[in-house]
């Protein structure tokens, strides 16, 4: 599903990812774990597409297309989504409004039709409620005056409304509640099927317990070092970075 | 043989000679405008000259062709204008057409041609404009709303009728006088066809506890040049809620002179401006608090497009007797092309100890992290775009309460964009 082959990045001419090989096949949850620095971010940013990072070598295919071809709406509509770390806000623009012109651009790119206020609105308390989210978050501007947790689950809110089939997560737990945490990992779990797979970026074993991933990806310095199962996680966790990426050197 | 026509200052006071006698109203105070206005001359049209109330805006264009006197055909109709209220005042080229109008109940409205008389709050000798309206005044609308009476709402649609190879330039005369408790919303829109200039001068009086919403939508053609200035005196607790929106017309001036002469007054003049091309549009405002426990509030937001350029100078004036004032300005300006401008330049005098005045602007493009943000979710760049200039405004519409008008504003916003983005 998502194949990246020795893709390189730099932002203003400082190299970030050295040379990254990874298959995120279908159906599969992975973790990207990493010091601070180590480029998880900057992977996230060039696979949906931000322009202020140059890749200067490799490739990233997602379903077969080129997706370092894409605009960022057309990764998009072919089903890539990225939680934001730091979410924008946007003052002005209603959260409903952004959430179904979003839903509806992605649907009218796919062939599918729009769905109109009533349908929309429908859908989206659906999900609200599930995401234990207040009703008055939709009318509200996007992630203007929400708290961090606020900021994160609205995230989740329109990864489960737009369904993406490869969700991007960077760092999405970070400075969350224990309850928080769960709402994320169940707002991943619940999209859980064949067609589906996750990049789970995050610093912490903690998210990784509810969110079990098929391997775990180590990041330092611009490449993978490492590759394990669940118990890698727990393996840093237990001993940190410098001395598990000192067993890969 | 033909005499070559009169441009400029000259050409306007070469009209008044010619009619002097026969316009309607005190002729010592036209005669005094006369005089004010050749001194004066039209702000930057004279080399060498400068005027610090005129810094960012000249007024040469204007002094490079003749206006004539408009000869709007008898039969010309009203289509296309606004429907925005039931009670409407229709001018044709500046004049007062009954026949096209239906007056509001419960409120007296009447012409200044039928009625005649300059109020006391307009000042020909400082300010040039006025000085030329004054000189050549030939129409306007006079409306009082007694004490205590909601006068509902009342739409005055000024119509500029194209004449063929002819400029043409109108200078209505508006006044309004809210009594004691009286309430009004005004709405007011400005349009046409052809070149010409449209010099309004409006006059506001409000009674103690009155409460007037006046609503400016000005989009006049793209040939047209549009200078106002609005006066408005607030007596104690009066308050007046004034929205600007310019989006048509090559030279735009609006220009407040706002003074609170009452305890516990409020006026906000907000603006919002969405120019192209070469269009250049001017909010100048003086506010001046004259007494204790007022507020003053103007936000002004300006997109600029092409070689747009877009002026805000906004004064707020405190008298030392005017203590617990609280006085708000704010320019922000969205730039979406390299060549757009916008100059902003705020004032505060004061002589008060005990008040909050504050002033801010900001100058930008869009947000580059909001646009990626908008196109990661799906929606396409011009969409993203659409959206958060729309957002951008939004907040100035807020400003806006009556919702028919509201809505119409919304339509216009999105078909200047429309055209825009094109």
């Amino acid at each position: 599903m998502l194949e990246i082959k020795g893709l390189a990045a730099s932002i203003d001419g400082k190299p970030i990812l050295r040379g990254i090989d990874l298959v995120v096949p279908s159906g599969e949850v992975h973790a990207i774990m990493g010091p601070n620095g180590s480029g998880k971010s900057t992977l996230s940013y060039v696979l949906a597409g931000r322009e202020d990072y140059d890749v200067t070598a490799g490739s990233a295919t997602f379903e077969g297309a080129d997706l370092l071809a894409m605009e960022p709406e057309a990764r998009a509509a072919a089903g890539v989504f990225l939680a934001f770390q730091a979410p924008v806000e946007l003052p002005g623009v209603g959260n409903a409004n952004f959430l179904r012109t979003a839903l509806n651009a992605v649907r009218r790119a796919r062939g599918e039709a729009e769905l109109d206020a009533v349908q929309f609105l429908k859908l989206a308390r659906a999900e609200t409620k599930r995401l234990a989210m207040a009703d008055d978050m939709l009318k509200r501007n996007v992630n203007v005056g929400f708290s961090g947790g606020e900021k994160k689950r609205n995230e989740v809110l329109q990864m489960a409304i737009l369904r993406p089939r490869l969700a991007i997560l960077d760092e999405t737990d970070s400075g969350l509640d224990i309850d928080a945490l769960k709402i994320v990992a169940d707002g991943v779990n619940a999209l859980r099927r064949p067609e589906f797979s996750a990049l789970v970026i995050t610093h912490h074993q903690r998210l990784l317990d509810r969110l079990v991933p098929d391997r775990v990806h180590i990041l330092a310095g611009g490449r993978i070092v490492r590759t394990g199962g669940p118990d890698l996680a727990r393996e840093l966790e237990a001993r940190g970075y410098a001395a598990v990426t000192a067993d890969a050197a | 043989m033909t005499m070559p026509v009169p441009i400029g200052a000259a050409g306007f006071l070469a009209r008044y000679d010619g009619l002097r006698g026969r316009l309607p109203g005190d002729a010592a105070v036209r005669d005094a405008a006369a005089e004010a206005f050749r001194a004066l001359g039209l702000p930057g049209a004279a080399p060498g000259r400068r005027e610090e109330a005129w810094k960012y805006t000249s007024l040469r264009p204007l002094a490079d062709a003749p206006f004539q006197e408009p000869l709007s055909a008898a039969d010309a109709g009203a289509a296309g204008l606004p429907q925005l209220a039931p009670a409407r005042l229709v001018f044709l080229d500046g004049r007062y057409r009954p026949e096209l109008s239906a007056p509001p109940r419960g409120i007296a409205v009447g012409s200044f041609a039928a009625e005649p008389g300059f109020g006391s709050l307009a000042r020909p000798d400082r300010d040039p404009l006025v000085a030329l309206n004054t000189m050549l005044a030939g129409d306007g609308a006079r409306i009082d709303v007694p004490d205590g009476v909601d006068g509902g709402v009342l739409h005055i649609a000024s119509l500029a009728t194209a004449a063929a190879g002819r400029a043409t330039a109108f200078h209505p005369r508006h006044s309004l006088r809210l009594g004691a408790g009286a309430r009004l919303v005004l709405l007011e829109t400005a349009g046409g066809d052809g070149r010409y200039l449209h010099n309004p001068v409006t006059e506001i009086v409000l009674g103690a506890g009155a409460r007037l919403s006046h609503v400016r939508w000005q989009d006049d053609a793209a040939e047209a040049f549009h200078l106002a200035t609005i006066y408005a005196e607030l007596a104690e607790r009066a308050a007046y809620e004034g929205f600007t929106l310019n989006l048509g017309a090559r030279v735009t001036r609006t220009e407040f002179h706002a003074r609170l002469a009452g305890p516990e007054a409020h006026a906000a003049m907000h603006a919002a401006q969405m120019l192209a091309g070469s269009q250049h549009a001017d909010v100048t405002s003086v506010v001046r608090h004259d007494a204790p426990h007022g507020t003053s509030r103007q936000a002004v937001k300006s997109v600029l497009t092409g070689r747009a350029r877009g002026v805000f100078q906004g004064r707020i004036e405190v008298a030392r007797a005017a203590q617990k004032t609280d006085g708000y300005q704010m320019s922000q300006a969205l730039l979406l092309s390299d060549q757009a401008e916008i100059d902003t330049k705020p004032e505060l005098e004061i002589f008060a100890d005990d008040v909050k005045c504050s002033h801010g602007a900001t100058v930008g493009a869009l947000d580059p992290e909001q646009m990626f943000y908008l196109r990661s979710r799906g929606v396409p760049e011009a969409e993203a775009r659409s959206m958060l200039v729309h957002a951008f405004l939004a907040e100035a519409l807020d400003a806006v309460a009556h919702e028919p008008t509201r809505a119409a504003l919304d339509v216009a916003v999105s078909q200047w964009w429309d055209r825009v983005a094109a």
